[in-house]
């Protein structure tokens, strides 16, 4: 029991719990206590340091905010203008658009959850109301008619999710095959490295407006979601590179000993790929998708905000654009997501690695 | 012996050959360097019997490695022939079966994959059913039966080098060559594996050559020892004859009062 939680806690690489786990079942308690302390609760104490400096920094901006109002109010009209901007100061009828507070950020992700389940419940209301005329709808060859509601946030990361998704597809696939072939012959590597030089700093911003030239000549008479289409294609060109550079190095730098035993068997091309060279990479290659799946979603968010595809990055932009009271706080609220789910992603493909690959990643 | 002895074939080389299985001439290996060309192996001949167990000892640089790679067909050639076979040797193959230095097996596969990988490359046309009986049984020669299955990187040094072993002895080549096979590992688990090589060599013989520093393994394994002089343009120097009965034996051949002449030669040649 005990040694099968560690396992699975040292697959998913949440190892950091094995102390605990040995703790509980009272195994060497002073060792385990020293490094629960150091594993545990050392991360706990710097996370609350954290949120206090980031509490006591909030509060002088917002001083600083505050202040000023004051001061131009004072010099325009004199104590009365104070009085009455102190009034709207606090009926936010004028807005101070600092650094949110730690428990402004906790209030504005519980609206935002609230708002998704007010949202959600309209959808499906909706969709219940309009389930008969779809269904004549379809039988006359009609579409159906869908919810053109506001998405919530939940909505929103979904579709980031499925963006990000569709992008480290693309760049896989695109990536894995051309790095393979690019590792394997010398001539191909070397005639086609300016592109991969040249191609591989770009900033996600161009590479955003590359794809939409191109996708926009050749999707003028579509009518579905061309946005998506745009951001995940830029998402999946912009990470690819990383799986591309390492997977060309994995392929072409295959241990000699390998290749001396493919040449002893005569083996054929085939096999010496599929049997040899490419598993022998195989290490490289993930390392090289686990920082695709990174850098895909990071670039995610300036190529949603740019393409007006629904997604996180739209939300973000849109909070800002908007300037209500709780936007910043919602902003906040949404880096804290982005950066969770940016961690599950590298934690799932840590584990996906651990999984395929022979040697101890 | 007789049967080889009947086959009389020409070669491409226009030489008739048919008591050799191995047969090296006038072999040169040049490396060209900035300052020159650098001669490793100049004018070497070397002829080996069918079912003969040669082992090449020599110091370390002196091209006793460039030498093996090259009859394997993994080094070029640049003069002279090598003949195996009846033969021209132009490149690797699995009829010249190589136990490296490194067990070099796939790390990611088990013993038994391992073994297989060469064995459906040699064995094309044989059933499923026959293929999977000669890796079991050289992998149960090597005393690996209860390991088949798990993976190479999972065994250890000395493991991995028997399904090296068996992996070479099952794709039943003409001639195995070896290269320094027991010089990664410690002393005891060379021993454990020179009886489990002697053992499987005395039931395959197939003709085999042997690099190895150690003096005492070449005794117990070879027919004959070469000893090559040091390099470069390095030459067979002397050649000792093994006369020790087979099956041997490691515990009797200590005893025997022969044993410390050969043994006496060698050092003798390797100090000179």
């Amino acid at each position: 029991m005990k040694d099968k939680s560690i396992n699975i806690l040292k697959f998913i690489g949440l190892s950091f719990f094995e102390p605990a786990v040995r703790l509980a079942a009272g195994e060497d308690v002073k060792k385990n206590l020293t490094e629960l302390i150091k594993k545990v609760v050392f991360p706990i104490v710097s996370i609350l340091l954290f949120i206090l400096l980031w509490h006591v920094g909030a509060n002088k901006l917002y001083n600083i905010e505050r202040d000023y109002k004051i001061e131009t109010a004072r010099k325009s009209g004199g104590e009365t203008a104070i009085a009455t901007e102190l009034k709207r100061i606090e009926s936010g009828e004028s807005t101070i658009n600092s650094l949110p507070s730690p428990v402004s950020v906790v209030t504005a992700f519980k609206n935002l959850i609230a708002d998704h389940k007010i949202i959600s419940a309209k959808k499906s209301a909706f969709l219940e109301r309009v389930a008969k005329t779809n269904e004549k709808r379809k039988a006359q060859g009609l579409k159906a008619i869908t919810y053109t509601g506001r998405p919530s946030f939940v909505d929103q990361i979904i579709t980031s999710l499925k963006t990000v998704f569709a992008g480290f597809f693309l760049a896989l696939f695109l990536a894995v095959p051309i790095g393979m072939v690019l590792g394997l012959s010398e001539t191909l590597r070397s005639s086609v490295n300016w592109l991969i030089q040249i191609f591989k700093p770009v900033s996600p911003v161009v590479w955003f407006l590359l794809v939409y030239m191109i996708v926009k000549s050749l999707t003028l008479t579509y009518d579905g979601d061309v946005s998506f289409i745009i951001s995940f294609i830029a998402v999946g060109l912009c990470a690819m590179w990383a799986t591309l550079v390492n997977t060309t190095l994995g392929v072409s730098s295959v241990d000699n000993d390998f290749i001396n035993v493919a040449k002893v068997l005569n083996l054929s091309v085939g096999q010496k790929v599929f049997k040899i060279v490419l598993p022998s990479a195989f290490p490289l290659i993930f390392t090289g998708l686990r920082i695709t799946v990174s850098v895909a979603w990071m670039v995610l968010i300036a190529i949603e905000l740019l393409s007006q595809s629904p997604g996180l990055g739209t939300f973000v932009w849109e909070e800002f654009q908007n300037g209500a009271n709780d936007s910043n706080a919602k902003i906040i609220a949404a880096m804290f997501v982005i950066g969770g789910i940016g961690f599950l992603l590298d934690r799932m493909m840590f584990s996906v690695q651990k999984l395929m690959t022979f040697t101890e990643a | 012996m007789t049967t080889v002895k009947e086959k009389n074939t020409r070669l491409d080389n226009g030489l008739f050959s048919n008591e050799y299985m191995l047969d090296i001439n006038q072999l040169t290996k040049i490396y060209p360097t900035p300052k020159g060309d650098y001669v490793v192996l100049d004018d070497l001949d070397l002829k080996v019997k069918h079912e003969e167990f040669i082992s090449i000892i020599g110091h370390s640089g002196c091209g006793k490695s460039t030498l093996l790679t090259m009859i394997a067909g993994l080094n070029e050639i640049s003069r002279g022939t090598i003949v195996a076979d009846n033969k021209t040797v132009k490149g690797p193959g699995p009829d010249r079966g190589v136990i490296f230095q490194s067990p070099s097996l796939l790390p990611w596969m088990t013993a038994y994959d391992n073994v297989m990988l060469g064995v459906k490359q040699v064995f094309a046309h044989g059933t499923k059913k026959d293929r999977d009986d000669i890796v079991k049984y050289y992998l149960a020669k090597v005393g690996l039966e209860d390991s088949m299955y798990k993976r190479a990187k999972d065994l250890s040094q000395g493991m991995q080098q028997r399904v090296g072993i068996a992996r070479a002895f099952a794709l039943k080549p003409k001639v195995l060559l070896l290269d320094e096979p027991f010089g990664m590992l410690d002393s005891l688990t060379r021993g454990e594996l020179q009886d489990v090589l002697v053992e499987v060599w005395n039931q395959e013989k197939i003709t085999a050559i042997m690099i190895t520093h150690d003096v005492d393994e070449s005794i117990l394994l070879a027919d004959r020892v070469i000893m090559m002089t040091s390099g470069p343009r390095a030459k067979v120097g002397d050649i000792l004859e093994i006369d020790f009965e087979r099956p041997r034996n490691r515990a009797e051949l200590i005893e025997h009062p022969d044993y410390y002449k050969y043994r006496e030669h060698l050092i003798n040649f390797l100090e000179h």
